[in-house]
């Protein structure tokens, strides 16, 4: 492929003129070699990446959109969707937070987010789009004392190539599905995480997502590689405007813990649901998936799910080494239109690995809520324990909530307990609240907040507060 | 204190209230008495504002306001409490959460600052070791898994919190054993107070033993047929409802 047309593909740049850098923007719609070229050129990536994303593309070729989940949506018509978007030219983000859509600041202000923070998520002169580089910019000297690496998947391809080589693709493989194929081939940045042997990371890591631009779709990459002994907190929060149609928001996730290393990696998402009516928001479909590769090894998953039109989303951990431990907290809610189809996989491979699933839905409006979950227990994991526990909670009449929790069991040592409760917001318990002068709108955030407890107090300290601004924020109006 | 003139209340498409009328003043105790579906718990629920009880007729002025305007939370940010019949569960919702919510709830309505989780808890353990209650109560679910007498009694520690104008007990005795009955009756009496007005409504006079009211009314059919002195409660107990069931249509 010649640089003509790699530049051909770059066409806003000759739309508006410009020659720097830092004034590209957005590549044409559409999806063949040329892009996934293009886009690798754009990133300065050595020639093995290359290569890896474009078995990814055509792995992503002969593979079929997944139709199993219980979630409707017209077809994604892949040639539509712009597959690189840069960040945008200081001329073209607002300057100051009085520019911003006044209904987002409002949310902002709901979530009790600080000033700085809301400019950087709106996308005031920060590149919100991934902002993990500014944060470990900020205590890059202290990370670096701890020998811990957390930069930009881009430049951990340049600068850490063996480590690149070593653990992309090894736990969440280009062909796994659909859309890891297709991330693997286009995705554009997300970040990475390398905490060297012994080191107990001296501080959460924390990114925050955002979609900015029209009509793009979001690939990001996500890399952990935690040494034996290490420990590491990893925070992300998603964030992403309003906007009429529909975007494509497909990430891969992939954790590696060796011997006796923890990772616990905390998800908050409130990317844009779509409106009452069901018109636009992200199409959320993600593959996140953590290996308990060494003995003792323990990765657990918090998340906070409010956003989105559709969530297909199944953050789950291989569990190899043996004793190796796999968590799994999750609160998903589901209001006016939206879909959700959420749970994990828990699958044992070890002796005596252990597994804890504990998974709060909730649905409102004409939502629907699924957990879909699969516990396997291989031959070989003498020992195995899982404990599932799945409750769901109705606000109104026309929601749903639907649980599919799959077991397959090879190794007749195992203990599984599973336990699954669903309820409902009833008209005699606002009334009670409401007898004791608390609002109906705090009556059920009081008793949503309590029905998902157990998740939050999993959740580091400021993440648990805005978990419950969001939460609220997620369910105004839907009762009533 | 509480002025209810000529009321009259349907559920769906059944008149339960048929033109009731009452007075209450501060500092006194009223005592509803009834046979079943006589419109006693109506009553209750439409002081506090429940919206399955549609009003069709009269009026209920409290405390010189026009009560029926209000909305359930206002009426309790001004002084009204019903203790239920039934005290929902609400699974995961600690007590003590629930009840610093709805204190802080009415101050602010009275424009005074929250209370803090520290002086709430001094305040709360008093009104506790005031009702012979153990203090594990707060750390529970709201009503989660609690016997009949905990429920009636955690309604009266409420109500303690929230030291209420009027106080509706809504079949506070029923469900109770003596121990119970004895041990929530002398909570409401120490309750008692000038400035308080207490609704007691009940089934059966043995609440009556233990909490001695100033005026005793007997619903039937929707209307109150018959008030007195704590006497007519004995009657009552001696001659059955029938016995006012055919004084009022004779």
């Amino acid at each position: 492929m010649t640089s003509e047309n790699i530049e051909s593909i770059v066409n806003k740049r000759y739309e508006h003129g410009f020659i720097t850098d830092i004034e590209t923007e957005t590549f044409a719609p559409g999806l063949n070699e040329d892009v996934v070229r293009a886009i690798s050129a754009r990133k300065n990536e050595p020639e093995f990446m290359l290569e890896w994303r474009l078995q990814a593309y055509r792995q992503w070729l002969e593979m079929k959109e997944p139709e199993w989940a219980h979630v409707h949506y017209p077809p994604i018509k892949f040639n539509e969707i712009s597959y690189y978007a840069a960040p945008k030219s200081d001329d073209d983000r607002p300057k100051s937070l009085d520019e911003v859509d006044p209904k987002l600041l409002e949310t902002y202000d709901k979530l009790g987010i600080p000033l700085h923070e809301r400019a950087r998520l709106a996308g005031v002169a920060v590149d919100a789009v991934f902002d993990s580089v500014s944060v470990a910019t900020t205590f890059k000297g202290k990370l670096a004392d701890a020998g811990v690496i957390f930069c930009s998947f881009s430049e951990a391809v340049r600068e850490y190539p063996d480590l690149i080589k070593q653990y992309l693709g090894s736990v969440v493989p280009r062909r796994d599905n659909f859309y890891a194929a297709l991330n693997s081939a286009v995705f554009s940045d997300g970040s990475f995480v390398y905490i060297p042997k012994g080191v107990r990371c001296p501080m959460e890591l924390s990114t925050y997502f955002r979609i900015n631009a029209a009509n793009t779709g979001q690939f990001e990459r996500t890399l952990i590689i935690a040494e034996a002994d290490s420990h590491v907190s990893y925070l992300e929060g998603c964030t992403a405007p309003m906007r009429d149609e529909n975007q494509l928001h497909a990430a891969v996730v992939e954790l590696v813990a060796l011997d006796n290393a923890q990772i616990k990696y905390s998800t908050v998402q409130n990317w844009y649901p779509g409106d009452e009516n069901g018109v636009g928001g992200i199409y959320n479909f993600v593959t996140k998936r953590g290996d308990c590769r060494g003995a003792n090894s323990k990765i657990s998953w918090t998340q906070v799910e409010t956003g989105s039109a559709i969530t297909w989303k199944y953050p789950s951990c291989l569990l190899r080494g043996e004793n190796s431990v796999g968590e799994f907290y999750s609160v998903a809610v589901a209001n006016n239109m939206q879909q959700a189809d959420t749970g994990t996989k828990m699958i044992h491979i070890g002796a005596n690995t252990s597994s804890t699933i504990v998974s709060k839905g909730i649905s409102a409006g004409k939502a629907q809520n699924v957990y879909r979950g699969l516990v396997k227990i291989m031959p070989q994991a003498h020992g195995a324990r899982n404990h599932t526990q799945c409750d769901s909670l109705l606000i109104g009449k026309e929601c749903g909530a639907h649980t599919f929790p799959y077991m397959e069991i090879k190794n007749p040592s195992a203990k599984i307990e599973h336990e699954a409760t669903t309820s409902k917001i009833s008209a005699d318990q606002l009334f009670y609240c409401r007898q004791r002068g608390i609002s109906e709108e705090d009556a059920v955030s009081m008793i949503v907040n309590g029905f998902c407890k157990e998740v939050f107090k999993e959740l580091p300290m400021e993440f648990a507060v805005e978990a419950q601004a969001l939460l609220n924020v997620s369910l105004e109006g839907a009762v009533g | 204190m509480l002025k209810i003139n000529n009321l009259k209340s349907r559920i769906g498409n059944t008149e339960i209230l048929c033109g009731m009328s009452l007075s209450v003043n501060a500092g006194e105790v009223h005592a509803i008495m009834g046979p079943n579906g006589s419109g006693k718990s109506t009553l209750a629920q439409v002081i506090a504002g429940h919206s399955d009880y549609i009003v069709t007729d009269g009026s209920v002025s409290y405390m010189g306001k026009d009560l029926l305007e209000l909305e359930p939370e206002e009426r309790a940010h001004e002084g009204i409490f019903l203790g239920f019949q039934y005290p929902v569960e609400i699974p995961g919702v600690n007590n003590a959460y629930l009840l610093k919510a709805a204190v802080n709830a009415k101050r602010k309505h009275q424009g005074l600052g929250e209370v803090d989780a520290f002086e709430f808890l001094k305040i709360a353990r008093e009104k506790m070791a005031m009702l012979g209650m153990d203090p594990k109560f707060l750390n529970r679910g709201v009503n989660q898994g609690f016997s009949g007498g905990e429920k009636k009694r955690n309604e009266i520690l409420q109500m303690a919190m929230l030291e209420p104008s009027l106080a509706i007990l809504d079949e506070t005795d029923s469900g109770l054993d003596i121990d119970a009955l004895k041990a929530v009756a002398e909570g409401i009496n120490t309750l008692r107070a000038p400035d308080r007005a207490i609704i007691l409504v009940t089934h059966y006079q043995r609440l009556l033993d233990y909490i001695e009211p100033d005026f005793v009314h007997v619903l039937s059919e929707g209307k109150i047929v018959r008030s007195g002195d704590k006497s007519l409660a004995l009657e009552l107990e001696e001659k059955g409802y029938d016995w006012i069931h055919e004084a009022a249509t004779a």
